[in-house]
């Protein structure tokens, strides 16, 4: 696995940059990984609203909540989590959450 | 779609004049967007395979075990003893070229080496020379060559390069099955360590959890009842749902992405609605809560592993019988190898319909109904109340979905709902349709971002015909039973033919569902008004 500097650390990350050690996930380390991300830097407060609510799910149920879960709870249209993280949700701002990519027919 | 993905016109600048050389002497070559990573050790230890490690296919070495070349001959060695077909499909292909044009890869890409036929021979050529006579006596003239790592190489691009969509079977006057030539070589390249992310992660996570996506029981509980707030926001309707019930009389899968993805979702609350308005005594699973297979893009073995748990969770819930989702791949296990691999499932009942009394015959012997034969049946017997003109925002075309459409032959039963459900639908042209449909470019394990180039290449002639109906009848909506197709066709669409958007079929029939006691609904599931035309 390669590794990459994020927030002064040495972390692995996957093919496309997800880290692969989620305990050294930190607000820094999303900054750093936003900077190819997000549509601003640094990351606005609905940015910083839905990682922090990817994060969360993540830590309670082990996975990426649904995409309808994550626009309909924070009240943002799909579109707009487009025009903020111009990768989508799984492969954007998952990424920017630490969360491993999700897989299969998504 | 990143900034740097082609653009359509450089994609399109084809050229099928074959190189010069011939083909034994044109390496592969592993162009950026055009392959598979490889995958994570950790899944493939999970999985206990033969050789875990970390390498990508752009390395030089690939850190194969010492004795490989020995391996894959004595796993083909095996094969071709344990599967008639593979030595018949070695043996009889005549190079009449009858596949050479209907494979979508090599539509979209003019690489020779994706001509079923070149793609077949690229295997077929190492099994001449290791077990013929004549390729053994003659090499490269009796078209024979060594198995080398270069080979290796080759197969690894090639036969994941190839959707297993078994259009191109179609047209084979002896029959010949690629896809089963494909599997093939996927799984003799499995024996040495050779995987591919995107297929073995799923897999992976399927054996952990149930589902490719890895969700959890607690958080798939979680999901649903956020599912039902949802459709009672829709609709007025609180919809009843279980899971893991014993005693209910049918097991309801689905693929995983219905109940996490966009757009699947929405047809993930068309189910929750349909049944409920049929009173249907049913329960979800959270261990059997993935319909797809991703094993089934690997080996046989794999396969037979990750689809064991349907049968089993059916048998711990003692119910009659089960009933699918919309799945592609799902139905090409489920019809064709099910019952061979983990039946028979004499614990279950032939499928019966509650609802109407109809009895599933063709499903008598997997004892698994798909649900477009399902609501079919409803509808024909007059149990559903419908109002098409709720999708009267949609002028839709219909993608028929590889395996219902090449493995089982669901044809007719999607059109019948599509017809009941909406008044305006229109036809793809004959010869991308039914048994002769393009493959979404994407399915069999190749869906995934570094793969892009090739997946908006394969999928060239299937947006090539949704572009006729959307320039001929102003089509804005592609539905389909696939929730591969859900996942990959909008990114497709939205390279090659901006505007049309993409729909699983229940989502369509849970709009025009009309449902006792619900309130006016003034948008459709997604939201949008329904006076108002669509984008």
């Amino acid at each position: 696995m390669p590794k990459t500097k994020l927030a002064g650390m040495e972390i692995e990350i996957d093919e496309d940059g997800f880290i692969q050690e989620p305990d050294k996930w930190s607000k820094e380390v999303a900054e750093d990984l936003a900077k190819e991300e997000s549509s601003v830097h640094p990351m606005s407060e609905d940015h910083w609203r839905l990682v922090n609510y990817i994060r969360d799910y993540y830590i309670k149920f082990g996975v990426a909540p649904p995409v309808r879960m994550l626009c309909k709870q924070n009240k943002f249209e799909l579109k707009y989590v487009y025009e903020m993280f111009p990768k989508g949700p799984a492969a954007g701002a998952c990424k920017v959450a630490g969360l491993p990519k999700p897989t299969g027919c998504v | 779609m990143t900034d740097t993905t082609k653009k359509p016109e450089e994609l399109l600048k084809l050229d099928y004049t074959p190189p010069k050389k011939g083909w034994m002497e044109t390496p592969v070559d592993f162009k950026k967007g055009t392959y598979c990573y490889s995958a994570p050790q950790k899944h493939q230890e999970y999985l206990g395979l033969p050789y875990p490690r970390q390498w990508q296919p752009f390395d030089a070495d690939w850190k194969l075990p010492e004795n490989w070349k020995q391996i894959i001959l004595e796993g083909m060695n095996d094969r071709l003893k344990k599967y008639r077909s593979f030595r018949l499909y070695m043996d009889i292909c005549v190079r009449c070229g009858a596949c050479a044009d209907k494979c979508h890869f090599f539509i979209g890409t003019g690489d020779p080496k994706n001509m079923p036929v070149l793609r077949a021979e690229l295997l077929r050529s190492v099994y001449r020379k290791y077990f013929t006579l004549g390729g053994k006596l003659f090499g490269k003239v009796g078209g024979a060559r060594e198995l080398t790592e270069d080979v290796l190489k080759e197969w690894y691009y090639y036969f994941y390069q190839c959707t297993e969509c078994r259009r191109c079977s179609v047209f084979c006057p002896y029959g010949i099955d690629t896809c089963e030539i494909t599997m093939m070589a996927r799984d003799l390249l499995s024996l040495v360590g050779c995987n591919v992310g995107w297929v073995i992660e799923p897999a992976s996570n399927c054996f952990r959890t149930g589902n490719h996506l890895g969700v959890p029981p607690h958080a798939f509980k979680d999901t649903l009842d956020f599912a039902i707030d949802e459709v009672e926001d829709l609709t007025g309707v609180k919809v009843e749902a279980s899971v893991n019930r014993k005693g209910a009389e049918l097991l309801f899968i689905t693929p995983s992405a219905d109940y996490f993805a966009s757009p699947h979702w929405y047809t993930f609350l068309g189910y929750l609605m349909l049944f409920h308005e049929i009173g249907l005594d049913y329960t979800w699973s959270a261990y059997a809560s993935e319909g797809g297979n991703f094993g089934l893009f690997h080996s046989a073995e794999m396969m037979k592993r990750l689809n064991a748990k349907m049968y089993a969770e059916a048998k711990r819930l003692g119910v009659k019988w089960i009933l699918g989702g919309e799945c592609g791949h799902m139905w090409r296990v489920v019809h064709q190898y099910m019952n061979t691999i983990n039946g028979p499932a004499d614990f279950l009942e032939e499928p019966v319909s509650p609802i109407t009394g109809t009895k599933f015959e063709n499903a008598k012997a997997t004892k698994m109904v798909h649900i477009c034969e399902f609501t079919a049946d409803l509808i024909k017997n007059n149990k559903l109340k419908l109002d098409p003109s709720r999708n009267d925002h949609w002028k839709m075309t219909f993608h028929d979905s590889c395996n219902p459409a090449r493995a089982m032959g669901l044809f007719e039963e999607p059109r019948y709902i599509i017809k009941n459900v909406c008044n305006n639908f229109y036809e793809m042209p004959e010869n991308t349709i039914k048994e002769y449909t393009f493959c979404c470019g994407s399915g069999a394990g190749l869906g995934s971002d570094e793969n892009l180039e090739m997946r908006l290449r394969g999928g060239l002639p299937r947006a090539n015909a949704v572009k006729y109906v959307k320039e001929k009848h102003g089509v804005n909506l592609l539905t389909c039973i696939c929730a591969i197709d859900r996942a990959v066709l909008p990114t497709l669409l939205q390279y090659w033919v901006p505007g049309v958007e993409v729909s699983g079929l229940h989502e369509l029939v849970g709009n025009a569902l009309v449902m006792k006691g619900e309130k006016e609904r003034t948008t459709d599931m997604r939201g949008t008004p329904r006076k108002q035309e669509a984008k």
